[in-house]
């Protein structure tokens, strides 16, 4: 028996060798390539190149002149314009800020529901994983539009508040940051919860008990010990919500109309509306590298605590 | 031999001394199931007091109520005097020692150690120097700055030691101090918990299921059994007068024999059993009445073994065929059938090397054993 097995294991160390182990490892650069960096040179050309009425609507990189020689054409007025231009400049920044902000109710919301979760009983537990990754099982832009018709002047709070008597007239929430803040932190905390979880998870409960036996209160202890520990849940949890929360389009679209400003809608103006696709690769371009410096930091950190 | 120095080392033994951990009555169920059952006991300042038990048998629960994690269903804890029952674990004046460190695992080893000291706001200089004792004591001085997982299982262990010592409390709670530990880094460690414990003079209770380490540290052992104590005890009086048969088999080993009280007079008595047919005599009284079905318990080291009948009959004499040799090299252990169905374990120092290659004593020699009316012990449950 042993024999057959260790014959067996020779054999597929053997093929191994032979070329099965780079053609695994070479599957994913392979999707890398055709599924990003291919897509993103794409991009980066025509953000290089000059708007045209034509189609494509934009001037080729490389040129072959009368005389037969072939020249190079960057553009790289889109960038100067995105800064020239205030709106740009405020449109991120806004974004920005609302994805921070967003991030940090996340936070503040997820802690606690992702504590509570890991303290229940196992049976409990699962229940409310499954509450949490639910959701996700219906579609999307459904559960948006949900969001408009509880939010809307003639919506489901709206009309329950005034029936209560509260109010007298429908508080204005659709198409305001507000509406916007709503959707985007009820979209993205089971991206918070979900991590925070998982770093919980691993949290040895007998280290509350010691902190509490050198005599901290239960505030230090979490200051001092559970926070700390859940750091890099947090930060994992922080950077799932506001990578995708900055250059989210849809809640932004539907429910802050043109009321708020985020780069997602800025971008799909530039491209549908005004179809200027040199100046809509710029804004996007400008965003990967808005949101390719958080996620530096958290390797630089990740990096160093696996070190230390 | 003023009165002062004669309880000096044995405080329970004092009617005066107020016990420092007083425990009263105290029962802990979680759900239906009773894991301390109405137990009352009393530790004494600067003991090195074990519960000693198998597992499941509430001796970490009980440790748990002392440290605060968790509450008695019913009755009363006492530490110095004071009554624990509302009061939290971080305001107790003991300390614990867990049994898996529980160290911080994103400090350092002196961060470790100060971490209580900051908590009780004790001025920095003085968290510096007294760490730093701490530290030199438990000899990791060239580790402060270093984090918990780049320790051995010894060091973390003496961390965690330090951690807990470093506030001075008045009572250190210690779970399966030794537990993690391999065995020859145990025996060294043993002897420095004791050495510890009596440079601070610290009352330590500790809770192991180890009987070797409980022996070895203790003023004073608690036998536990399903929630309760079966017997408390010095390391001797636990060994050489156990109360009850599952102390008696719990701690080192014993041969029970069943048997009847034939005689019982105010020094000695004579107990009977049939299977094997055999008299006990004990040279001391018990005072139970005649005729009673009671155990007789004889320890495996303290019966003689020969290869030669006895020259008259007595009591405290069986005979009997080796079944099974156990060569330990210092020792042997011998299994002897006595009768259908009775084996008695026989220990014997190997006090000469075997000649020509063959033991004194083999497989299926007829071998006679006797033992001292001291030796053996009646037992009534």
């Amino acid at each position: 028996m042993s024999s057959i097995l260790s014959a067996y294991a020779a054999q597929l160390q053997h093929r191994a060798q032979s070329g099965w182990r780079s053609i695994v490892v070479f599957v994913p650069y392979i999707w890398l390539f055709v599924f990003f960096l291919a897509p993103f040179l794409i991009v980066l050309k025509i953000s290089l190149a000059e708007s045209l009425i034509a189609s494509p609507p934009f001037s080729p990189l490389f040129e072959w002149t009368e005389e037969g020689v072939l020249t190079l054409q960057l553009v790289f007025d889109n960038y100067s314009y995105l800064w020239e231009d205030d709106l740009y400049v405020k449109t991120y920044l806004n974004s920005i800020k609302i994805s921070t902000i967003s991030t940090m109710l996340c936070l503040i919301l997820g802690y606690p529901i992702a504590y509570a979760i890991v303290r229940s009983s196992p049976t409990t537990k699962n229940i409310l994983l499954m509450m949490i990754i639910l959701p996700f099982w219906t579609s999307f832009l459904l559960r948006v539009y949900a969001w408009m018709g509880l939010l809307a002047d003639q919506g489901t709070i709206n009309s329950f508040l005034v029936w209560l008597g509260v109010i007298d007239a429908p508080i204005r929430m659709m198409y305001s940051e507000f509406a916007v803040y709503v959707g985007i932190v009820y979209t993205y905390v089971p991206f918070m919860i979900l991590p925070l979880y998982a770093n919980m998870e691993k949290l040895d409960i007998t280290l509350h008990e010691a902190a509490a036996d050198l005599g901290a209160r239960p505030v230090t202890t979490f200051l001092t010990i559970t926070l700390p520990l859940t750091s890099p849940g947090i930060l994992a949890g922080s950077l799932l919500v506001f990578i995708p929360a900055t250059g989210e389009f849809v809640i932004p679209d539907l429910l802050g109309g043109g009321n708020v400003l985020m780069i997602g809608r800025v971008l799909y103006n530039e491209f549908n509306s005004n179809h200027d696709w040199p100046v809509a690769a710029a804004v996007a371009i400008v965003l990967l590298f808005v949101l390719v410096i958080p996620m530096m930091i958290y390797q630089h950190v990740q990096s160093r605590e696996s070190e230390g | 031999m003023s009165e002062q120095t004669q309880f000096d080392d044995r405080p329970w033994l004092d009617p005066e001394a107020e016990p420092f951990i007083q425990v009263s009555g105290v029962t802990k169920r979680f759900g239906t199931f009773t894991a301390v059952d109405n137990v009352d006991l009393q530790i004494y300042q600067g003991e090195l007091f074990c519960m000693l038990g198998g597992s499941g048998c509430g001796k970490t629960t009980l440790l748990r109520m002392l440290a605060g994690f968790d509450n008695p269903t019913s009755g009363s804890i006492y530490i110095d005097g004071a009554d624990m029952t509302d009061v939290p674990p971080y305001e107790r004046p003991v300390n614990m020692m867990f049994q898996s460190y529980a160290l911080f695992p994103h400090m350092t080893v002196e961060q470790n150690v100060a971490y209580g000291l900051k908590r009780d706001g004790v001025d920095k200089q003085e968290i510096l120097q007294r760490v730093e004792e701490m530290l030199k004591m438990v000899e990791l001085s060239q580790f402060a700055k270093r984090k918990p997982h780049q320790l051995s299982g010894g060091q973390r262990q003496r961390v965690a030691l330090a951690r807990a010592l470093v506030k001075r409390p008045k009572a250190l709670l210690l779970d399966e101090p030794l537990g993690a530990l391999d065995k020859r880094l145990r025996a060294q460690t043993q002897y420095e918990l004791m050495n510890i414990q009596d440079q601070l003079g610290v009352t330590f209770v500790v809770v192991t299921h180890d009987q070797e380490e409980a022996m070895i540290l203790s003023t004073r052992i608690a036998v536990m059994d399903a929630g309760k104590f079966a017997q408390i005890g010095t390391p001797t009086e636990i060994y050489e007068s156990p109360e009850t048969r599952f102390v008696a088999n719990f701690i080192g080993s014993a041969n029970m024999f069943e048997g009847r009280i034939t005689e019982d007079s105010a020094d000695h008595v004579v107990v009977r059993s049939s299977d094997p047919a055999c008299e006990f005599y004990i040279d001391h009284g018990v005072s139970i009445k005649e005729g009673s079905k009671v155990w007789v318990a004889v320890r495996p080291e303290k019966i003689r073994v020969s290869v030669s009948a006895p020259e008259n009959a007595a009591a405290n004499q069986l005979s009997g065929t080796v079944r099974d040799v156990g060569y330990l090299g210092n020792t042997s252990t011998y299994r002897v059938q006595v009768a259908d169905g009775q084996i008695v374990e026989v220990t014997h120092p190997n006090q000469s090397r075997p000649r020509g290659g063959k033991h004194a004593v083999d497989w299926d020699d007829v071998v006679h054993l006797s033992w001292e009316p001291s030796s053996a012990v009646v037992l009534t449950e």
